[in-house]
C-alpha cells in the first residue's frame, strides 16, 4: 500500500456562500482523497490525504472547475503531518466573525429556471426558489457567517422537504441558506395603493394585466422596489415619467430573454455574456435602428439599458407580459429606492396602480448594477447588485499587515470602502448623500460592514472637499474613534483607484493618469476637473491641465449647460467679440447679470472641469443648452450625436490649443473651438458632425499632451479615469491615439470611472502614505 | 475727513455730527461714560450685546451701515426677549470719507434707534489712514431689560414646536449682493433691515410659551435652524414649498445659483413656538410692519438629532447643512 501524503490547502477568494465546500467534497470523492473541509477567516481550508497523483489531480480539479459563483484568488498548499481520517467530511461553520467575503446576489440559474417553469415541479411558479448557485445573498444578509439565521430568511422555518435537500451533500440545495418552497417560504401578493388588503388571484397575472393596460406596477424585487410599465407603450412611458417627475433620464428595461434583447438592440457576444452573467446587470446596448420602442425611454440617446430577469419573480412577470418592460427604481424625488412594504405604501401610492409585494425583508438596499462593454471589457458604471460587495485584492506591497481603514468616498455617487489584510471591499452604490435617506443608508451599511469584516479601523479617509457631506461624516467618525482623518485630493483618488484596480504595486514608479471629471477639490485648494497627473500612490503632480473657467452660479453650472458656454466665451471678451451665432444662442439668458457677477467673484469659482466643457460644447451645438434633467445629460447626448455621425463617416478633428508650460504644467485651451463650431453652424453642418469633430479634437489634443508628458517624464503607461471616461467614444479614441504613440493604456473594469470608484483610490493613497510615515521612506 | 484730527477737530466732528444726531440727556453730558437710571431696566434681567459692522456697499437699497448697526444690535437684544434701552456707537473712519456720508449714516442710526425705542448714549470715534479701513466700520453695543419671567433659549426647544418666520427669506443678502455686483438688475431688491422689537413683543404676548427666537442674519435661516437643532438636540424639519420668498429674491437666486436659506436677513427671525400657540402667533404678526409674510416653515421633531432636514418639492428629504465658509460647487 502506497503511503498517504497530507496537505493543508488554503483557498482564498470568493469561496463562502457559493457552494464551495460541497464542491470540494464531490471532487475529493471523485479523486479518492480523504480529509475534511471548513470555512475559516481566510477562506476555505482543506485537509487532504492521498497518494501523490491523487493529490495532484485533486488540486488541479480544485482550480479548474470551481462553482459558478466562486472566484479563487489564491491556492496555497503546505505539508500536513497528521493521520488520514476515513472518508471526507464537511465541517460545519463555526460562529464568530469571519473576514471572508460576503457574496453578491446572483441571478436565477438555469436549473432553477427549469424548475420554475416545470408544471410537475414542487416549486413550479414559485417566485422565491433558489439554490446554491443562485438567489439572494448580500441583499438579505444581516451578519456573518452566512447562515440562514443571519439573513432575513430566518423568519421562515424550512419544511421537511426543503430541509432534506439542504442537508444532502449531493443536492443542488445543500446548505443553500435562502432555500424555500411554496410550503415554507415567503409569499407573494398584490394589493391596490391605499388598500393593504391582499387581492385574490395570481399576483403575477394581476400585475401583467395592469402593465398591458398601460398602468404602473410597483414591484418589490431583490434589492428594493421598482416601478414597471409596458416599454412598448409610449403613453404608459410618458405617464410614468410624469408621475416620477423625471422628464428625460433614461429608463432601464427588462426583457424576457436574449432573443427579445436582440429584437430591440444590437448585442455583441461580450454583451450577451454580460447580460447572462450571474451578476445580471443592466447593460447599455446600442438601440437597433428602426426599433419600434418609444423614443421617450431614453430621449436623445442611442442606447438602451437592458437587463434579463434575474429573480424568479421577474422571470414569471416577463413570461406573463411577454414584452420589454420599463424597470426603474421605485423612489420619489432624489431619494434612494424604497425597500420596505410600509415605506412603499406610504411613498409610492401616487406613482403606482398596483403593488406586488412579498414578505422576505430586504436587509440591504441594492440597486441594479449598470455596465457597458467598451474596448473589449465590461466596464461598471454603477456597481451594486451582483457585483458588490465582491472583495478587491490590494496590489503587491499593500498587505497583509497594513492598518485597517475606512474611506468615505465622494458625495454624489457615494460608495465607501474598507480595507483589511490586503483586501479592500467597496460597498454597493449608496447614492447621493444630499438625501437624508441615503446618508442613513451609508451609516447603516457601514455598521454592517464593520461587523461583517470585524473591523478595527486605524485610519479614516475622506475627500479633501470641505463642503462634502461624506467628509463631514468621516470627520465625525474620526472624532468619535479618536482616529486621524486622512484627506485625499479628489483626482488623485480617481487615479489611484484605476492604478489599484490594475495591480500597480505600492512602490511602483510614477505613472501618468488622465483624469477627466466634473468638479473635485485639488491639492492646492482650487477646483480641478481635467488633469494629466504624474503620480504614484503618495504624490500627484499636474503635468497638463485644462485652462480653468468660471462656474457661473456654482453648482447651477452643472445643471444648466449654457452657463459654461457663457463662461468660456466670456474668457475671450464681451458679447460683441463672440461669434454672432453663439451670441444669439445665449440671447434668452441673463448674460449681462452673470457676466457682472462673474467679474465681481459672486458665486463663480474657477474650475478646470472637463464635464463642464462638454456641457459648453453640447450647448454650442444646440444639443442640450437650457437645463439638464439628469447629471451628464448634455455630455451623453453629445456623445450619442457623435457616435451617430461616426457610424457613417469620419470627422475632421477640431483644433484645440496645447501650450507648453515652462517646465510644466502644460495647458489645454479650448478657446479655438467656438469660432470653429460657429463656422460649422453657419455652414449648415449638423450638431452630430460638430459633436464628432469635438470628440476627435479633444482626444487628439489630450493624446498629444500625454505623448509629450511621456517623453519628458519617461512614464509609458497612462490610466484613464474620472466620470468623463464613462464616455466610451472618447475612451476608445484616446486609447487608439495613445497606443499609436507607443503608450500602454489602462481603463476601469472593476470599479466605476466615476465617483463610485473613488473610495478604492482613497484607501490606497491613505495606506501608502501611512506606510511612508511609518518607515520614514 | 482728515486723519489725526485730534482735540478741537475731533470735538467738532463729534458735536457736529453725532451729538446732533443722537442728542439726549445721557450723551449730551459728554462724560466718559453714559449713566443710566436703574429704573430704566424695570427690575428684570439685563441683556447686553455687541456687534461690529463692515459692509460693502455702505449705502444699499433699504438701508446703510448705520441702520444696519443699530438694527443688528437691537435685534440681538430683542430676540432674547429684551427691550432695548441704550446703545453705544463706536466708529472707525477712513481718512477721506465724505462728511456728508457720515452725516447721513449718523442720521440713519438715530432714526433706527428711535424706531427701536432706545437711545444711543455713548460712543467713540477714530480716524485711520487711507487703506487702514474701508470707509467706515461701526461697532454698536446694546443693553436691554428683560421682563420678569421671559426665558427664551435655544436649549428649550422641544419636539412638536412650530418653526415660524416673520418675513420672506434673503432680502438683505440679495439686495446687498445685487448692489455690490452692480448687476444691473431691473428688479427692486431692498434690504429688510428693521428693528424687530414690536414683532417680538407681539409674538410673546400672543404666544407666551415661545421657546426660542433668533434673528437669521449672516448664514441665513439655515444657520439658525442648525443652531437650534444643535443646542436642543432635536431635528428641525422644514418644507421647501413653505419657504416664503419674494419673486425678486427667487429670481436672483436662480440666476446666481444661491440658496435663499443661506442668504443674510436683517429683519427676519425664526421662532420655535409650541404647537398650540402657533396660529395665534402668526395672527398677531401678520398685521404688523415686517410681519405680513409671517408663516410656519416647519416643525421640530426628535430625530435625527442635531440635524436640519428639508422636505423637497418632490417629497425627498435632504439635509440642510451648516456652511463651512463659502459654498463651493460639489457636483462631480
Ligand atoms: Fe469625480
Ligand atoms: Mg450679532
Ligand atoms: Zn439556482
Ligand atoms: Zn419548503
Amino acid at each position: 500500500m502506497t503511503p498517504l501524503a497530507g496537505e493543508r490547502i488554503t483557498v482564498r477568494g470568493l469561496v463562502q456562500g457559493v457552494g464551495f465546500r460541497p464542491f470540494v467534497f464531490r471532487i475529493a470523492a471523485a479523486c479518492g482523497v480523504r480529509g475534511s473541509v471548513r470555512n475559516t477567516g481566510a477562506g476555505v481550508e482543506i485537509d487532504a490525504f492521498g497518494t501523490g497523483p491523487e493529490l495532484a489531480l485533486f488540486r488541479r480539479r480544485l482550480s479548474d472547475g470551481p462553482p459558478p459563483l466562486a472566484r479563487i484568488d489564491r491556492i496555497e498548499a503546505a505539508p500536513l503531518d497528521a493521520r488520514a481520517p476515513d472518508g471526507f467530511r464537511i465541517e460545519p461553520s463555526g460562529g464568530g466573525a469571519l473576514h471572508a467575503a460576503a457574496t453578491p446576489d446572483a441571478a436565477l440559474c438555469d436549473a432553477c429556471r427549469a424548475e420554475l417553469l416545470d408544471p410537475d415541479d414542487r416549486r413550479h411558479g414559485y417566485a422565491f426558489l433558489n439554490c446554491t448557485h443562485c438567489g439572494p445573498r448580500f441583499s438579505i444578509l444581516r451578519a456573518l457567517p452566512y447562515d440562514r439565521a443571519n439573513t432575513t430568511m430566518a423568519a421562515f422555518a424550512m419544511c421537511a422537504a426543503c430541509r432534506a435537500e439542504y442537508d444532502d451533500v449531493a443536492d443542488r440545495r445543500f446548505h443553500a441558506q435562502p432555500t424555500a418552497c411554496p410550503d415554507c417560504g415567503p409569499a407573494l401578493w398584490a394589493e391596490r395603493p391605499g388598500d393593504p388588503r391582499r387581492l385574490d388571484g395570481d399576483p403575477v397575472a394581476l400585475a401583467a394585466r395592469v402593465l398591458l393596460d398601460g398602468g404602473v406596477v410597483a414591484l418589490r424585487g431583490l434589492g428594493g422596489f421598482h416601478l414597471a410599465c409596458d416599454a412598448t407603450d409610449a403613453v404608459a412611458v410618458a405617464a410614468l415619467r410624469r408621475r416620477k417627475r423625471r422628464p428625460a433620464k433614461p429608463f432601464a428595461l427588462i426583457v424576457r430573454d436574449l432573443s427579445m434583447a436582440r429584437r430591440i438592440a444590437r448585442v455583441s457576444d461580450a454583451e450577451a455574456a454580460a447580460l447572462a452573467a450571474p451578476a445580471a446587470p443592466i447593460v447599455l446596448l446600442d438601440r437597433r435602428p428602426g426599433c419600434a420602442l418609444p423614443e421617450g425611454l431614453a430621449p436623445g440617446l442611442n442606447r438602451l439599458g437592458v437587463m434579463l430577469p434575474y429573480s424568479p419573480l421577474h422571470a414569471l412577470l416577463l413570461r406573463a407580459a411577454d414584452r420589454p418592460l420599463v424597470m426603474t427604481s421605485g423612489n420619489p424625488g432624489g431619494d434612494p429606492q424604497v425597500t420596505g412594504n410600509a415605506a412603499a405604501r406610504a411613498r409610492l401610492a401616487d406613482l403606482a396602480d398596483l403593488f406586488v409585494m412579498h414578505d422576505r425583508d430586504i436587509a440591504n438596499r441594492v440597486d441594479d448594477s449598470l455596465v457597458q462593454v467598451a474596448g473589449g471589457a465590461v466596464r461598471p458604471l454603477r456597481r451594486a447588485r451582483g457585483l458588490a460587495p465582491r472583495p478587491l485584492p490590494l496590489p503587491e506591497g499593500f498587505g497583509p499587515d497594513h492598518p485597517q481603514a475606512i474611506a468615505f468616498g465622494g458625495d454624489l455617487k457615494n460608495a465607501f470602502a474598507v480595507a483589511k489584510a490586503g483586501t479592500a471591499v467597496l460597498s454597493q452604490h449608496v447614492g447621493d448623500l444630499a438625501s437624508l435617506a441615503t446618508e442613513t443608508d451609508l451609516g447603516r451599511t457601514l455598521a454592517l460592514f464593520e461587523a461583517l469584516y470585524d473591523l478595527g479601523p486605524a485610519l479614516i479617509v475622506a475627500d479633501a472637499h470641505p463642503g462634502y457631506r461624506s467628509r463631514a461624516l468621516a470627520g465625525e467618525a474620526a472624532r468619535a474613534r479618536r482616529l486621524p482623518l486622512v484627506e485625499v485630493a479628489h483626482h488623485h483618488a480617481h487615479a489611484a483607484a484605476c492604478m489599484a484596480e490594475h495591480g500597480v504595486p505600492i512602490d511602483a514608479p510614477p505613472v501618468l493618469a488622465l483624469v477627466q471629471d466634473g468638479i473635485g477639490m485639488g491639492p492646492d485648494g482650487a477646483l480641478w476637473g481635467c488633469e494629466l497627473l504624474r503620480c504614484d500612490y503618495r504624490h500627484a503632480e499636474r503635468v497638463a491641465h485644462l485652462r480653468p473657467a468660471p462656474l457661473p452660479g456654482g453648482d447651477l453650472a452643472a445643471r444648466e449647460p449654457w452657463r459654461n458656454l457663457l463662461a468660456r466665451l466670456g474668457q475671450a471678451g464681451g458679447p460683441e467679440t463672440w461669434p454672432p451665432r453663439l451670441r444669439r444662442l445665449l440671447a434668452g439668458h441673463p448674460v449681462e447679470v452673470l457676466r457682472a457677477a462673474t467679474a465681481r467673484g459672486i458665486n463663480a469659482p474657477e474650475c478646470t472641469s472637463a464635464g463642464r466643457l462638454f456641457d459648453a460644447v453640447s450647448a454650442a451645438a444646440g444639443i442640450c443648452a437650457a437645463r439638464q434633467d439628469y447629471e451628464g445629460e448634455a455630455a451623453m447626448r453629445l456623445q450619442a450625436a457623435a457616435e451617430g455621425w461616426l457610424a457613417g463617416q469620419a470627422a475632421a478633428p477640431y483644433r484645440i490649443a496645447l501650450s507648453a508650460g515652462a517646465p510644466r504644467p502644460d495647458q489645454i485651451d479650448p478657446a479655438p473651438l467656438w469660432p470653429q463650431i460657429a463656422a460649422d453652424l453657419d455652414a449648415g453642418r449638423t450638431a452630430a458632425e460638430i459633436a464628432a469633430r469635438f470628440h476627435a479634437g479633444w482626444a487628439r489634443v489630450w493624446a498629444d499632451a500625454a505623448a509629450r508628458a511621456a517623453a519628458t517624464t519617461g512614464c509609458r503607461t497612462v490610466f484613464l479615469t474620472g466620470g468623463v471616461f464613462q464616455n466610451r467614444l472618447l475612451a476608445a479614441m484616446l486609447a487608439e491615439y495613445l497606443q499609436a504613440a507607443g503608450l500602454t493604456v489602462h481603463q476601469h473594469a472593476e470599479v466605476p470611472a466615476n465617483d463610485g470608484g473613488l473610495a478604492l483610490g482613497q484607501i490606497a493613497i491613505a495606506l501608502a502614505r501611512h506606510r511612508t510615515q511609518r518607515t520614514g521612506g | 475727513l482728515a486723519h489725526g484730527a485730534g482735540g478741537r477737530a475731533m470735538r467738532d466732528l463729534i458735536d457736529g455730527i453725532f451729538l446732533a444726531a443722537f442728542g439726549n440727556a445721557g450723551i449730551a453730558a459728554l462724560e466718559d461714560q453714559a449713566r443710566l437710571p436703574l429704573a430704566d431696566f424695570g427690575g428684570g434681567g439685563l441683556a447686553f450685546t455687541t456687534d461690529s459692522f463692515v459692509i460693502d456697499p455702505v449705502f444699499f437699497p433699504g438701508g446703510d451701515i448705520g441702520r444696519l448697526a443699530v438694527c443688528g444690535t437691537v435685534n440681538d437684544l430683542v430676540v432674547g426677549g429684551a427691550r432695548p434701552v441704550a446703545l453705544s456707537c463706536s466708529v472707525i473712519l477712513e481718512e477721506g470719507l465724505p462728511l456728508a456720508d457720515l452725516r447721513r449714516i449718523a442720521a440713519s442710526m438715530a432714526a433706527a434707534a428711535a424706531e427701536a425705542g432706545c437711545r444711543i448714549v455713548t460712543g467713540d470715534t477714530k480716524v485711520v489712514p487711507r487703506g487702514a479701513a474701508d470707509r467706515i466700520f461701526v461697532n454698536t453695543a446694546g443693553i436691554g431689560s428683560i421682563p420678569q419671567g421671559r426665558e427664551l433659549a435655544a436649549t428649550r426647544i422641544r419636539p412638536g414646536d412650530a418653526l415660524i418666520v416673520n418675513s420672506t427669506l434673503g432680502l438683505h443678502g440679495a439686495a446687498v449682493m445685487a448692489a455690490r455686483g452692480d448687476l444691473g438688475l431691473a428688479t427692486a431688491l431692498e434690504s429688510d433691515c428693521r428693528p424687530l422689537g414690536a414683532l417680538v413683543e407681539a409674538l410673546l404676548d400672543a404666544a407666551p410659551g415661545t421657546h426660542a427666537i433668533r434673528d437669521a442674519t449672516r448664514g441665513g435661516v439655515a444657520t439658525v435652524l442648525n443652531e437650534f437643532a444643535d443646542a436642543a438636540g432635536v431635528c428641525c424639519r422644514i418644507d421647501e414649498d413653505r419657504l416664503p420668498l419674494t419673486e425678486a429674491v427667487r429670481g436672483l437666486s436662480e440666476i446666481l445659483g444661491l440658496d435663499p436659506l443661506y442668504l443674510a436677513n436683517e429683519g427676519l427671525f425664526v421662532a420655535a413656538v409650541p404647537e398650540p400657540e402657533a396660529e395665534a402667533a402668526l395672527a398677531v404678526l401678520r398685521p404688523l410692519p415686517g410681519g405680513a409674510a409671517a408663516c410656519r416653515i416647519g416643525t421640530v421633531t426628535g430625530a435625527p438629532a442635531g440635524r436640519v432636514v428639508m422636505t423637497s418639492f418632490f417629497g425627498g428629504e435632504r439635509l440642510v447643512d451648516m456652511l463651512e465658509g463659502d459654498q463651493l460647487p460639489r457636483i462631480c
